[in-house]
C-alpha cells in the first residue's frame, strides 16, 4: 500500500507540474500580459516600462522558474486589476464554488446511484427506461439552457427560489441542479453496469443459495462492490464540475471561482486566470489521487497488481 | 441419405436463405429506434445547413427595427411570415436558425477531426508499441484530462481574440483525451491477434501494420468516439458563444442567440427556447447515432 501511495504520488506532482507549466506557457503565447496591464490608453513607452518592471521581457522559461518558485511558496504573484496578492482572493472565493461542487456532486449522486440500481435490478423495465431517457436527455442538455429554463419557471414564474447572490443555501439549489445535472448519466451508466456485473457473479449466486434476504444480497453484497468504479468516476467528474461551474456561477451571478475566472478573463488579469486553472487543476489532482487511494484501500486487486 | 447429407458440402437451404452478415447488419440498423431518430434529425441538420441559402425565408443579417420581437407563429400574436418570430433587432429567427446549423455542424466536425487526428494517433501509438511509448501517453493523457476544458479554452479564447477559426482550433486541441484513451484500449486488444503476430513475422514494417490490420478492426470504436465528440464540441461552442468568448456577432451561432435573447427571456420564454431547443435536438441526434453504432457494430452483437 506504501509503495502503491509514493507511486502515485509521483504520478501526481509530475502532472501538477506538466500542467502549470502548460498553463503558464499557454497564457503567456496567447497575449501580452504588459499591454494588457497598461491598458487602452497606454503609449509603447509605457508598455515597455511595464514589460521591463515586472520582467516580461526576459526568456519565457526564466520567468516561468521565477514564477513556479514564488508559486511554490505560496505567491501567486498580485492581481494585475485587483492589485491585491492572487492567493488572497482565490482562497476568498473558492468555498463558495467547492460549496457548489459539493451540493452539485451530492445531486448526481442520490438522482444517479438508485435509479442505477433500479435499471440493473430490473433490465428494460420502466426504471431502466425512465433511466435510460434521463441518461439521453442529460448529455443532450447545455446546462447553461437548463439554469435559463429553472430561472424562468422556479425563480420567476414560481418565485419558489431566488434566482442570483450566494446569501443562503437556497441560492445553491438551482446552480448545484444544473452542475450536477450533467454528471448524473455518467454515474448512472457505471452504476448500471456495475450491478449487472456484479449480480451476474459467482458470490451472489452463492449469497443467494445461502437463502439470504434479497435486500442483504443487494445492498450488503452487491451494490458495495459495484459502486468502487462509481467512488473513481465521482472525484473525475467533481473535478469537471468545478471547471465547468464559470458557466453556472456566471447565470447565478455566485461569488465563487467561476464568477471570479468570468470577470478575470474580462479584466485581462492574467496572474489571477493562471492561478485559477492552476488551482482547479491542482484541485482536481488531488481528488483522482485521493479517489486512487481510496479505491486501492476498497479492493485489494489495485494495490497488488 | 443421411450420411450424405452430413459430409456433402452443399450448403443447406437455411444457409442459403440466412441473411449475410451485412444484411443482418442493415436489418438492425434500420430497425434500431436511436439510429432511425438521431439519423433522421441529423439528416434534416444537415440539410438545413447545406442549402441553408435556399430554404431560409429572411436574410437572418437583415434587421428590420419595426419587426422587433415577434412572437413565433403558435402565439396568439404570431404571424407566418415569420414562423419562428424575430429576435432583438427583428430579425428573422427561423432564417437564424438554419443558418445556425451551420456553424454547430461545421464546429463540431472540425474540431471533432483535429481531436481525432491528435487523438488517434496518441492512442494508437501508446496502445502498440506499449511499455515507454504508453508511459508517456498515458502521462499527457492525464495532464489533460487536468487541465479545465471550459476554463482553458475561454482565457486562450479571449486573449487571442475569438472567431469561428480559434474555437475549431482551441477545442480540437483541448478534446482529444477521449480519442486517445478508447484508441489505446482498442488498439492494445487487437494487438495480440494472431493476424498481427502473422504480419508481423512476414516481416511487414510497423506503419502498414498500423494502418493495414490495426485500423480496419479498430475503425468502429473510432466513428463511435467521433460522434460523440462532435456532439461535445457542439455543446462547448455553444457554452463558449454564450459566454461572448465563441463566435461572434452578428453571426447566428445558436448558444450566442440564447445570450443575446437573455434580457427578454422573463417575457419571452421563446427566444432562449427555440435555439435551446435547437442544440439540444442536435446533440441529442448525434448521441442517438452515436450509442446506435456502437450497439449495431458491437463485436459481441456480431452474427
Amino acid at each position: 500500500m506504501l509503495i502503491y501511495t509514493l507511486k502515485r504520488l509521483g504520478v501526481a506532482l509530475l502532472v501538477a507540474f506538466a500542467v502549470s507549466m502548460i498553463t503558464f506557457t499557454l497564457l503567456r503565447f496567447s497575449g501580452d500580459p504588459a499591454a494588457a496591464m497598461a491598458g487602452e490608453a497606454a503609449t509603447e513607452e509605457d508598455i515597455s516600462y511595464i514589460r521591463k518592471h515586472y520582467g516580461f521581457d526576459r526568456p519565457l522559461p526564466e520567468q516561468y522558474a521565477k514564477w513556479l518558485g514564488n508559486a511554490l511558496q505560496g505567491d501567486f504573484g498580485n492581481s494585475i486589476y485587483l492589485k491585491v496578492p492572487v492567493a488572497g482572493v482565490i482562497a476568498e472565493k473558492a468555498p463558495v464554488t467547492m460549496k457548489l461542487g459539493a451540493f452539485a456532486l451530492t445531486f448526481a449522486l442520490v438522482l444517479a446511484i438508485p435509479l442505477g440500481v433500479l435499471a440493473a435490478i430490473r433490465p428494460n423495465s420502466i426504471f431502466d427506461r425512465v433511466a435510460l431517457t434521463i441518461a439521453v436527455v442529460g448529455q443532450a442538455l447545455p446546462s447553461f439552457f437548463f439554469a435559463l429554463i429553472m430561472i424562468i419557471f422556479f425563480g420567476v414564474t414560481m418565485r419558489w427560489l431566488p434566482i442570483s447572490g450566494s446569501a443562503s443555501w437556497k441560492n445553491f439549489i438551482m446552480p448545484s441542479i444544473a452542475l450536477g445535472y450533467y454528471a448524473t448519466p455518467a454515474i448512472m451508466r457505471l452504476t448500471r453496469a456495475g450491478m449487472l456485473d456484479v449480480l451476474a457473479s459467482d458470490y451472489i449466486r452463492t449469497a443467494r443459495a445461502k437463502g439470504l434476504r434479497p435486500g442483504v444480497v443487494l445492498f450488503k453484497h452487491a451494490l458495495r462492490n459495484a459502486i468502487i468504479p462509481v467512488v473513481s468516476l465521482s472525484a473525475v467528474q467533481l473535478g469537471f464540475m468545478l471547471g465547468g461551474s464559470i458557466v453556472i456561477e456566471t447565470i447565478f451571478s455566485l461569488n465563487g471561482l467561476g464568477n471570479l475566472a468570468w470577470l478575470s478573463i474580462q479584466r485581462s488579469d492574467f496572474e489571477m486566470m493562471q492561478a485559477i486553472v492552476l488551482s482547479v487543476a491542482t484541485f482536481y489532482i488531488l481528488l483522482t489521487f485521493l479517489a486512487d487511494l481510496l479505491n486501492a484501500f476498497l479492493d485489494p486487486r489495485i494495490r497488488v497488481g | 441419405m443421411s450420411e450424405i447429407a452430413k459430409t456433402t458440402t452443399v450448403p443447406t437451404a437455411e444457409e442459403i436463405l440466412a441473411p449475410s452478415p451485412m444484411q443482418l447488419l442493415l436489418g438492425r440498423t434500420i430497425g434500431h429506434a436511436g439510429i432511425t431518430i438521431g439519423g433522421t434529425i441529423l439528416l434534416i441538420m444537415l440539410f438545413m445547413a447545406l442549402f441553408a441559402p435556399l430554404i431560409a425565408p429572411f436574410d437572418p443579417y437583415d434587421q428590420e427595427l419595426s419587426r422587433r420581437l415577434i412572437p413565433p407563429v403558435w402565439h396568439d400574436k404570431g404571424t407566418w411570415t415569420h414562423v419562428l418570430g424575430t429576435d432583438g433587432f427583428g430579425r428573422d429567427y427561423l432564417s437564424r436558425i438554419i443558418y445556425g446549423s451551420q456553424i454547430s455542424l461545421m464546429i463540431g466536425f472540425l474540431a471533432m477531426l483535429i481531436s481525432g487526428i491528435i487523438g488517434t494517433v496518441m492512442g494508437v501509438a501508446a496502445g502498440y508499441f506499449g511499455g515507454r511509448v504508453d508511459m508517456i501517453i498515458m502521462f499527457f493523457i492525464t495532464t489533460r484530462l487536468a487541465m479545465p476544458v471550459i476554463l482553458v479554452a475561454l482565457a486562450i479564447v479571449a486573449l487571442i481574440g475569438s472567431s469561428l477559426e480559434i474555437v475549431i482550433l482551441v477545442l480540437g486541441f483541448l478534446i482529444w483525451d477521449r480519442f486517445a484513451v478508447v484508441m489505446r484500449s482498442a488498439t492494445q486488444q487487437v494487438r495480440s491477434m494472431d493476424y498481427v503476430t502473422a504480419a508481423q513475422a512476414l516481416g511487414c514494417s510497423t506503419m502498414r501494420i498500423i494502418m493495414g490490420e490495426i485500423m480496419p478492426n479498430i475503425v468502429n470504436a473510432l466513428i463511435v468516439v467521433a460522434t460523440l465528440e462532435v456532439a461535445h464540441a457542439v455543446l462547448l461552442e455553444a457554452a463558449l458563444s454564450f459566454l461572448g468568448l465563441g463566435v461572434q456577432p452578428p453571426q447566428p451561432s445558436w448558444g450566442l442567440m440564447i445570450s443575446e435573447g437573455k434580457g427578454y427571456m422573463l417575457f419571452k420564454p421563446w427566444v432562449i427556447g427555440i435555439p435551446g431547443t435547437a442544440i439540444f435536438l442536435l446533440v441529442l441526434a448525434i448521441n442517438l447515432l452515436g450509442d446506435g453504432i456502437r450497439d449495431v457494430t458491437a463485436p459481441e452483437n456480431r452474427n
